[in-house]
């Protein structure tokens, strides 16, 4: 290499990263972009080939069965466990330089801190490693959203895990985040602590900051996340929004003094099943809100009597353990 | 700049856990006990020598011995304990999942494991030069002695320990916190005995046994710092009194000052396995 060259390459490079830090300030940057992602430990393969991304203050939710490469997942995208193949950006820019990790909160799956700070002290430190301003009172704020304020200044040693674990969700927002990684964030939580954490999730996206949320509870995962990746066996099974994987909802309905006018404002709806006085109508799966009051009142109108009215939909555990199933039953005909 | 901070924090936070973990305290009772035990017997050997049972050279002799021998007491304890330090400190962290969370901050984790090792070294300097210090004018006030090279002999103590807490972080790196503890320890005592074996061939005129010392102080330049040290410690006199190679033979006194080029091999190899541990962390999966 020439040494007239290099006054030109270090040009390109300032270039090259001040563009990447412009477009990382961009909204239209996905907040984790990767692709490829492989990782095998020893003759375990963990991940192969998982592309994912999530979008500024969208709420993505990483589901899949034990070993399933969802933790390892997440570790690639922090730099914590070094991917065999694949790319990832982190709010814009290239995971391998640190700084991309700036504006990046992580509570691990296996949250520990050093049992001799204090809260409050655990804070501090990781504001100051983030290299980001947070005031005192901000870092007291952040304690008292996951129920802490009262313990700031006790030492962890005396915690029972499911305030370390809100802790480290405290710890995961402390530094202003435009993205947050929660790994199994409730796995120690009592059903209060969960319902917190939905709060505190729901709020985040309210705010635009976009989480990648892993958890066993599907039922979380159903009530926060616009999207969902589905991973088995290291690979992406299945994803998308939870319309397109769960499909039309259905709606049950128990009526008696059904006349015909009745029964076609039934149909029109769309299909329709019977059994007895109960009916199962299919509801098309860009229904907007109105319509289900709108056929109930219709039904009325029409001289109908409403007994009962239930949603019923293919629940994202059943769409789940449909697709590990079919994956399941898959391999199984390819090893025959 | 970022770097600097985040050295500087780790190493704040290394020394105030061996603080908050009573280390620190136990360190402190541990060196009281040995100075009072030192500072008595140090004044049976005063009151000895004054009742004209000892020359005034065979007091400064037994002076140096004893100083040595105390402060190879310090230098193990300094060498256990930074080693013992080092091993929870940094795979512990990692095997608990403490080290997760502060290295997914935007942080580069040669700096992270600088910082560690910045603050073991503060520690374990800390107190071999604050123990060792204490232990000097103990003995000035008991014996009325002072050694030539006070301060050349604490800044080999406290290298030597800087070399050991080297080779703890680099095995700690490598094997569980409890192996690398030990192991570290065991290659210390190891290259001690072989300086022992080394200096006794010397004074025996066997260059074989000899080798045995400079091949080891070479490989884990503990026990060459040390003899540094003890150069440092012990009156010229002693010279006069035994012979050269009977200097060799004891354990506990030491023939020659160390050379630059040792020194700078010792600084040469500090770094070395710095930079291998660096290497090893760097490319850990957490």
């Amino acid at each position: 290499m020439s040494v007239a060259a290099k006054p030109a390459e270090v040009g390109d490079d300032a270039a090259r990263r001040a563009a990447s830090h412009l477009a990382a300030g961009s909204p239209s940057v996905p907040a984790v972009w990767c692709t490829g992602l492989r990782k095998r430990y020893g003759r375990q393969l963990a991940v192969e080939d998982v592309s994912l991304e999530v979008g500024r203050g969208e709420i993505l939710g990483l589901l899949g069965p034990n070993g399933a490469g969802k933790t390892s997942v997440i570790k690639m995208l922090l730099g914590l466990v070094h991917p065999d193949g694949g790319e990832v950006m982190l709010l814009g820019e290239p995971a391998t330089d640190p700084a991309a990790r700036a504006r990046v909160g992580y509570l691990p799956e296996l949250f520990r801190y050093q049992p001799w700070l204090s809260p409050i002290e655990v804070l501090t430190l990781h504001v100051r490693l983030s290299g980001i301003d947070v005031t005192a009172q901000e870092q007291r704020n952040c304690l008292a959203l996951v129920g802490l304020a009262k313990r700031a200044g006790d030492r962890l040693g005396s915690f029972s895990k499911g305030m370390q674990q809100r802790l480290g969700l405290a710890v995961a927002l402390v530094a202003g985040p435009e993205l947050v990684i929660l790994d199994e964030p409730t796995s120690a939580l009592d059903p209060l602590g969960r319902a917190d954490v939905r709060d505190i999730v729901l709020e985040l996206k309210k705010r635009g900051v976009a989480v990648l949320l892993n958890s066993h509870l599907i039922g979380e995962v159903e009530r926060v996340c616009d999207r969902v990746v589905i991973l088995d066996r290291g690979r992406v099974a299945a994803s998308g929004t939870l319309a397109e994987l769960l499909g039309g909802r259905e709606l049950r309905l128990h009526l008696t003094g059904l006349s015909p006018d009745a029964q076609a404002r039934l149909l029109a709806t769309g299909r329709a099943d019977r059994e007895g006085d109960w009916f199962t109508v299919a509801l098309p799966a860009d229904d907007v809100a109105s319509a289900v009051p709108d056929l109930v009142a219709d039904l009325v109108a029409l001289g109908a009597r409403v007994h009962a009215v239930e949603p019923g939909r293919i629940s994202l555990e059943e769409r789940l353990l449909g697709i590990l199933r079919d994956g399941a039953d898959a391999r199984a005909k390819g090893d025959r | 700049m970022t770097t600097a901070r985040t050295v500087l924090t780790i190493a704040a936070l290394t020394l105030r856990e061996a603080s908050r973990r009573r280390v620190l305290l136990a360190l402190a009772v541990l060196t009281v006990v040995l100075l009072a035990l030192s500072g008595w017997g140090f004044s049976r050997l005063a009151v000895e020598s004054g009742g004209s049972a000892l020359t005034s050279g065979e007091a400064r002799l037994t002076a140096s011995i004893v100083l040595n021998l105390v402060m190879f007491g310090y230098s193990l304890i300094a060498a256990l304990g930074t080693a013992f330090l080092a091993g929870p400190t940094v795979s512990g962290e990692t095997e608990s999942g403490i080290a997760l969370s502060l290295l997914a901050r935007p942080i580069r984790r040669s700096a992270f494991l600088l910082g560690k090792w910045l603050g073991l070294v503060a520690f374990g300097s800390g107190f071999i030069v604050l123990a060792g210090l204490a232990q000097i004018f103990v003995v000035r006030v008991t014996v009325d002695y002072w050694p030539p090279a006070p301060a050349v002999a604490l800044a080999l103590l406290a290298a030597q320990t800087t070399a050991l807490l080297t080779l703890a972080v680099l095995l700690s790196t490598a094997v569980s916190p409890m192996a690398s503890g030990v192991v570290a320890v065991g290659l210390f005592c190891t290259t001690w005995v072989a300086g022992v074996v080394g200096g006794v061939g010397e004074g025996l005129g066997n260059e074989a046994v000899g080798h045995v010392g400079t091949v080891s102080r070479m490989l884990l330049p503990t026990d060459g710092l040390w003899q540094g040290a003890m150069h440092g410690l012990q009156d010229p006199s002693v010279f006069a009194t035994f012979g050269g190679s009977d200097v060799d033979a004891f354990p506990f006194l030491s023939s020659a000052p160390l050379t630059a080029t040792y020194l700078a091999w010792a600084a040469v190899w500090v770094a070395m396995v710095w930079g291998l541990a660096a290497a090893s962390f760097v490319r850990q999966d957490l």
